[in-house]
């Protein structure tokens, strides 16, 4: 139980923050400060932001600071889950320029480097880690969200490759993507989990339309992605034909990884808030109601930070990560959302007020209640993370499934005789 | 950075666990529930010749020597077997209150004796939380008054109280409740396995704890306290977490395991969640503990309040996934139901915790939210 630096930790984390002064953009520190909640603060235009996060991401490749934990060969610096730790406690508010390739370099990179061919990693992810080249991630459909295996989206057999006709929804990032990695169906005639391959897609290509998707929040970080009749090569097939599904489950498993390193709950901002806001008669953070549920989130935040903590050491001894990082989600998202409420409860009837030069701390608390449902369904509902915990970390028995040794076919055909039976 | 015992602190862990497994299983804690004995006087003594309460008593003073680490492990395995001994009372309290505070004469008299297991003592918690609150008088090395509810009060041989002197003057002092002028009666308790009594002093004999006039500040002893009682109720939840599970998978309803529902699955998996986090918690409070770091009273207060919430929820929800069967007397699950209650109660209430823990948040240093 050590929670302070070895030796050897220190003179890393030492090395890290002197290469982070000499090279930091410290002209956006100010603005990253104040960039929340999907909000990047940084530029003027979406292409003028990109261009920013690009820039220090190509430096700190340049630097041999870019995806610490990737192999040298591929543009990392083989660190290890400590030192990556270090990294991003000293890289602070200039990782959130990172956040457009976190896809890519945390979930994507490492599904190529397991099942990619020498090819595909000679390819694809040096300029992935650069930042050079972005990645989206195309799994979602209309009709498969937390049911994944049940995606539409076709790859039949054409000359020389493949032609894919459907649908992807919830993609983050697909307008400034330059290739997306794409789960497909490949043969409906078997169970819908054995019929799925795994694809990767040039953007760019002939065929792919995108369309961003307003958020309730009034942002569009996310798009549906239409596919007619666009060829794939052969060689960019991942793995084998009807691989598809395990493949996924790699990818899956890297984003529990990816997304967990970077929660947060809003505890910081609503505390902040409690001592500052005046409320019958004192400051807010006096009055035992108010500490009851700062406390609670006290305990919540820190419990995340160090499960965090409890996951990187595991690692660091060698340790693979299972799923009970499903909390890490499932506990920030349920605290972002009645940090939210409360702060605008504090604020009575001026919490409606959402124009940022009228509003609380700028509209913070506003954008925090309409962000925060969104948390609580994207990358696994509360109930998939649940189900998750409950099942292969508790070890309940699954829940009765009608879909098993089923073809997807037969499937499809049973879900439209009930619609209109109904 | 590591954050998690070492394997020497995991042997330890291993050894007691197969120490408790034959010294207090549920029939032996049943013993001290039913008021058959007041409590384990066996499980005690396997317990001194272990070590148990003298690991973190260092070797001069009859102890082991080892760390409060080590007795985190210990509080931890001893939550799980919800084992009906005094041992925080002695180990947690009124050791630590002895080697904070005790003269080296009280120090060398009575921790060999602590350390051996041939005496136990207690601190009142509201002693401890709020002294100078107290209504017990000293004059000419005699106390007199009464303390409400001790906590172990009916088992202890010795009570450490702070006092009112002649001139007003608040100080701590050692009071032996069997000997002359001590009278204790015993009250019924939520958790019977652990005894409760109010104690009443008629000029009995005391002598100060340690040679200062000055009172000492209690807080370290409390936060250090608080970090033992969170692996104490850790491992309860736990328990009462895997008693929740194993009942979920073996009854049928409806044709299928209960445990195959996503009602209980949901209740199991938050029940999990509370008890990850306080685990993580527990863990901070234990390093800023073991290291003495600045950061000790809020890691302390933030242990506390998560394994108060982790084990009240958790032995809650064992209850409501077992159903009819779960609030009857024959299975366990109101024994870790009780112990939940009383633990959040034997220093300083949850809503204490949770004021202080925003206090000191406020003082000092941050959660380090991203």
């Amino acid at each position: 139980m050590d929670f302070s630096d070895t030796p050897a930790e220190a003179a890393f984390r030492a090395e890290a923050r002197r290469w982070i002064a000499a090279n930091a953009p410290s002209q956006h520190r100010v603005a990253l400060e104040r960039s929340s909640f999907g909000v990047l603060r940084v530029g003027g235009d979406e292409a003028e932001k990109l261009a920013i996060c690009r820039d220090w991401q190509r430096r700190k490749f340049e630097g041999g600071w870019a995806c610490l934990h990737w192999p040298s060969e591929y543009g990392g610096r083989d660190a290890g889950p400590v030192e990556r730790l270090i990294w991003e406690q000293e890289e602070g508010v200039y990782g959130k320029l990172g956040e457009r390739f976190v896809i890519g370099q945390g979930m994507i990179g490492p599904t190529l480097m397991a099942h990619g061919s020498p090819a595909h990693k000679r390819r694809h992810l040096v300029p992935m880690a650069s930042g050079e080249e972005i990645w989206c991630q195309l799994f979602s459909e209309p009709a498969a969200g937390s049911d994944l295996a049940g995606i539409r989206t076709r790859c039949e057999r054409t000359a020389g490759g493949w032609r894919v006709n459907g649908q992807k929804v919830w993609t983050s990032g697909a307008h400034y993507s330059d290739w997306g990695l794409m789960l497909a169906r490949t043969d409906p005639s078997v169970p819908k989990h054995r019929g799925l391959s795994m694809f990767i897609v040039n953007m760019r290509s002939p065929g792919v339309e995108i369309r961003p998707i307003r958020q309730m929040s009034g942002q569009s970080g996310f798009n549906q992605v239409f596919f007619t009749d666009v060829f794939i090569p052969d060689e960019d097939m991942l793995g084998a034909s009807g691989d598809g599904w395990s493949i996924a489950l790699t990818t899956l498993m890297n984003e529990r990884q990816a997304v967990s390193s970077s929660m947060t709950t809003g505890f910081d901002d609503i505390f902040d808030f409690c001592l500052r806001f005046d409320w019958r008669g004192g400051k807010a953070i006096d009055d035992p109601v108010v500490r009851s549920k700062l406390a609670t989130w006290a305990a919540r935040t820190s419990g995340l930070r160090f499960t965090a903590m409890r996951t990187i050491s595991s690692a660091a001894r060698g340790e693979v990560p299972g799923p009970e990082n499903s909390i890490l989600k499932l506990v920030a998202g349920m605290t972002m959302q009645e940090i939210a409420k409360f702060a605008l409860d504090l604020q009575g009837a001026a919490g409606m007020v959402a124009s940022p030069e009228f509003a609380e701390e700028e509209g913070k608390f506003q954008l925090m209640l309409l962000r925060s449902p969104g948390m609580r369904v994207e990358g696994g509902t509360d109930e998939i993370q649940r189900n998750i915990l409950a099942e292969r970390v508790l070890g309940m028995p699954p829940d009765h499934r009608v879909d098993k040794d089923v073809s997807f076919a037969a499937l499809m055909q049973a879900a439209g005789d009930a619609a209109r039976r109904s | 950075m590591d954050f998690g015992f070492s394997s020497e602190q995991e042997e330890l862990r291993q050894s007691l666990r197969t120490l408790l497994a034959r010294e207090c299983d549920m029939g032996r804690v049943r013993a001290a529930l039913d008021g058959r004995v007041a409590f384990d006087e066996p499980l005690w003594r396997a317990l001194a010749e272990f070590g148990a309460m003298g690991v973190a008593i260092p070797e001069e003073y009859g102890g082991l020597g080892l760390g409060l680490l080590e007795l985190c492990v210990i509080a931890e395995e001893l939550g799980r077997a919800v084992a009906p001994v005094p041992f925080s009372s002695a180990v947690y309290l009124y050791a630590q209150l002895v080697l904070a505070f005790g003269s080296e004469r009280q120090r060398r008299d009575r921790l060999p004796q602590i350390a051996a297991g041939r005496e136990i003592g207690t601190c009142p918690a509201d002693a401890l939380m709020s002294p100078d609150r107290t209504s017990l008088r000293v004059s000419r090395g005699r106390l007199t008054g009464r303390v409400p509810m001790a906590h172990d009060g009916l088992v202890a041989d010795w009570a450490v109280l702070p006092a009112l002197d002649e001139e007003g003057r608040l100080g701590l002092y050692l009071a032996r409740l069997s000997g002359p002028g001590a009278a204790r009666e015993p009250l019924a308790s939520i958790d019977p396995t652990r005894t409760c009594a109010s104690l009443v002093f008629t000029d009995c004999e005391v002598e100060r704890l340690g040679d200062g006039v000055e009172m000492p500040d209690l807080s370290r002893v409390v936060d250090t306290a608080a970090v033992l009682l969170a692996f104490e109720q850790l491992g309860g939840a736990e328990r009462a977490l895997e008693a929740g599970c194993d009942y979920a998978r073996q009854r049928v309803a409806f044709g299928r395991q209960i445990g195959s529902f996503q009602a209980i699955k949901h209740m199991l998996a938050n029940m999990y969640v509370a008890k990850t986090l306080a685990r993580s918690n527990a863990y901070y409070g234990a390093w800023a503990m073991a290291t003495g770091h600045g950061e000790l009273p809020v890691a302390a207060a933030t242990a506390r309040v998560s394994a108060t919430q982790a084990f009240q929820e958790c032995a809650m929800n064992a209850i409501q996934v077992h159903g009819g069967v779960g609030f009857t007397w024959d299975y366990d699950c109101h024994v870790f139901f009780r112990r939940s209650n009383a633990l959040a109660l034997v220093l300083g209430p949850l809503s204490t915790w949770e004021s202080l823990l925003v206090e000191r948040l406020r003082d000092g240093a941050r959660t380090g939210d991203a």
